[in-house]
């Protein structure tokens, strides 16, 4: 559905974007990922049609962007970081503006009809007449959510939906998102990773511009977790166990993590990697009569994959280990830049 | 187009800035009206537009000084951009709009021509030919206003560079008799708006001078157009 390739955005010297590639399948909900200022809504100004790009193509539909502007933003909907909104006009009188602006025709619906229905699918009924400079955040949110589902477009790109929402408008908004998902194509940009996690099917990371992942939130978290690192919760006394943890063969550090029950102590351990150490570690630990009371692998949460990834030193081992070289060097060769 | 046009008109009118506008414009005309024709018991209504003329150079900028400027600040431009609309259309709607804005105000003085009429037999052509070159003069500065909105997201820039250019404009005429050389009196004496403007106010239809107006109104229409394209690519 969505197709950009080789995109590049740069502001005098400086790349906003730097030769990014990705597709979006139909119907599928895609996570944009990325810290403040790592080129998400230069993208998706360049997707929507906001801005231009220096270099390379966004194709939607089939239809490349900068031959036909008009086309391809009929097929978008687009709900920027900070909604659009006239706030001396109603939510009415907006919405309205909006659907003659985009020259919306629904068939068999009238304007009325159809605005009416948007606003009961993202919940605004009850605040349909009232002023959008009086509205609390999560409602202006809502109502430029609203704007951007009129006409029905077959992509929605949505810029940070949930920033500035308190928990329970974030759920709400999240849920919105997750129904959505099943009419539309979604880009969803984001540096909330709970949020992409609850969300999207897929995750792209981009970080100074460039992308540095590209996956399924599980695929991530599998390629980058690591079955050497472990915790550990004994019921034996602290010191001691360390000392006889940092025996076991392959160990290469063991860290107190403290009390966690009465007598018991946790410690996160690593050793080499291709190393088990589980067995040995039961076997120690049992001649001594102290009793493991849990131990786990240490899972990476999208969050600590995020971090890793948008930390330099470890960008180029996860792009080295999941991508083949021999196949697709594009990925390599980005990290090596 | 006409979704702008209705947008734009809503935005002057729930605003303090339709109403300012077409208050001043009508205290103004009225005064000037009462002082060069009631007062002087003629029904030469062409003293009201010249002194008219003045009051439109400082009353355009508050029209146009929030066209583009309100939308870059407050990022609604992001709606209008990636909206499936051409930007010529978009800056035509807020150029019309603004326009009949305009036009509302100064049909106050067809009210004049018919207060006359009740009186005396006005001269028609004499009021029709001063409100179309009112009306092209007011077009041109409002296509330079908005030229002008295009670039900043400051509305008080906007309206002093709007105001600045007028008054300039209003000046030219007396700065074209300050050069000796006939190349720079002939070029300052070209884009004078007052001399075009005065060949209307004795009631004939200047061909020239109604060309000159609708081809500044299409340069800056053009040149936003472009401003707009620049920022997409800035």
């Amino acid at each position: 559905m969505i197709e950009v390739k080789g995109l590049t955005k740069r502001y005098g010297a400086k790349a906003a974007v730097d030769n990014i590639s990705f597709t979006v399948k139909e119907g599928e909900i895609l996570g944009f990922l990325g810290p403040n200022g790592a080129g998400k809504s230069t993208t998706m100004n360049i997707i929507t049609g906001y801005s231009s790009s220096t270099e390379g193509e966004v194709t939607v539909g089939g239809t490349e962007i900068f031959e036909n502007p008009i086309a391809v933003k009929k097929m978008i909907g687009y709900l920027p970081e900070h909604p659009p909104l006239y706030l001396e006009m109603t939510v009415k009188e907006y919405l309205s503006f909006m659907y003659d602006l985009k020259k919306v025709k629904v068939s068999g619906v009238s304007k009325q009809k159809h605005i009416e229905e948007i606003c009961g699918h993202v919940r605004i009924d009850d605040v349909y007449g009232r002023l959008t400079k009086n509205l609390s955040k999560g409602y202006r949110q809502r109502v430029g959510l609203a704007q951007a589902l009129l006409g029905n477009p077959g992509v929605l790109v949505l810029d940070e939906p949930t920033v500035g929402l308190d928990p329970k408008q974030i759920i709400e908004i999240r849920n919105l998102i997750k129904g959505l998902g099943k009419k539309h194509t979604i880009i969803l940009s984001s540096h909330i990773l709970p949020e992409v996690q609850a969300t999207c099917e897929r995750v792209v990371v981009i970080n100074n511009g460039k992308i540095i992942a590209d996956d399924t939130p599980d695929n991530l978290s599998r390629a980058m977790s690591t079955d050497h690192k472990l915790t550990i919760r004994v019921d034996g006394p602290e010191d001691d166990v360390q000392k006889l943890l940092l025996k076991i063969p392959g160990m290469l550090r063991v860290d107190k993590l403290g009390v966690r029950e009465e007598s018991a102590y946790d410690f996160s351990m690593e050793a080499e990697p291709g190393a088990d150490i589980r067995r040995e570690a039961f076997k120690r630990l049992a001649e001594r009569s102290w009793a493991i009371l849990g131990l786990k692998s240490s899972e990476l949460s999208l969050e600590d994959i995020f971090l890793q990834l948008t930390d330099e030193s470890n960008k180029k081992s996860y792009i080295q280990s999941t991508e083949d070289p021999g196949a697709d060097g594009e990925a390599a060769d980005e990290a090596e830049q | 187009m006409a979704a702008i046009i209705r947008r734009e008109l809503g935005a002057y009118f729930s605003s303090p800035i339709g109403y300012i506008f077409l208050a001043v414009f009508y205290v103004f005309s009225g005064f000037y009206f009462f002082a060069n024709v009631l007062m002087m018991q003629s029904t030469d209504i062409s003293l009201v537009f010249s002194n008219l003329l003045v009051i439109v150079m400082f009353l355009i900028p508050i029209l146009t000084m929030r066209l583009f400027s309100e939308d870059i600040k407050h990022k609604t431009d992001q709606a209008l951009l990636t909206a499936p609309i051409s930007l010529t259309s978009l800056v035509l709607g807020k150029f019309f709009a603004a326009v009949l804005v305009f036009v509302l105000g100064m049909s106050i003085t067809i009210v004049y021509g018919v207060v006359v009429a009740v009186f005396a037999a006005p001269n028609w052509a004499l009021i029709w030919g001063n409100f179309a070159a009112l009306l092209l003069l007011g077009m041109s500065l409002i296509s330079i206003g908005m030229f002008i909105s295009s670039m900043t997201e400051n509305q008080v820039i906007a309206a002093v560079g709007a105001f600045a250019v007028a008054l300039a404009l209003l000046l030219v005429e007396g700065l074209s008799g300050a050069f000796t050389s006939p190349a720079l009196m002939k070029f300052f004496a070209g884009i004078s708006f007052m001399r075009r403007y005065a060949g209307f106010s004795s009631g004939i239809f200047e061909f020239s001078a109604a060309i000159f107006f609708l081809s500044v109104c299409a340069v800056f229409i053009f040149l936003t157009v472009r401003t707009q394209e620049k920022r997409r690519w800035a």
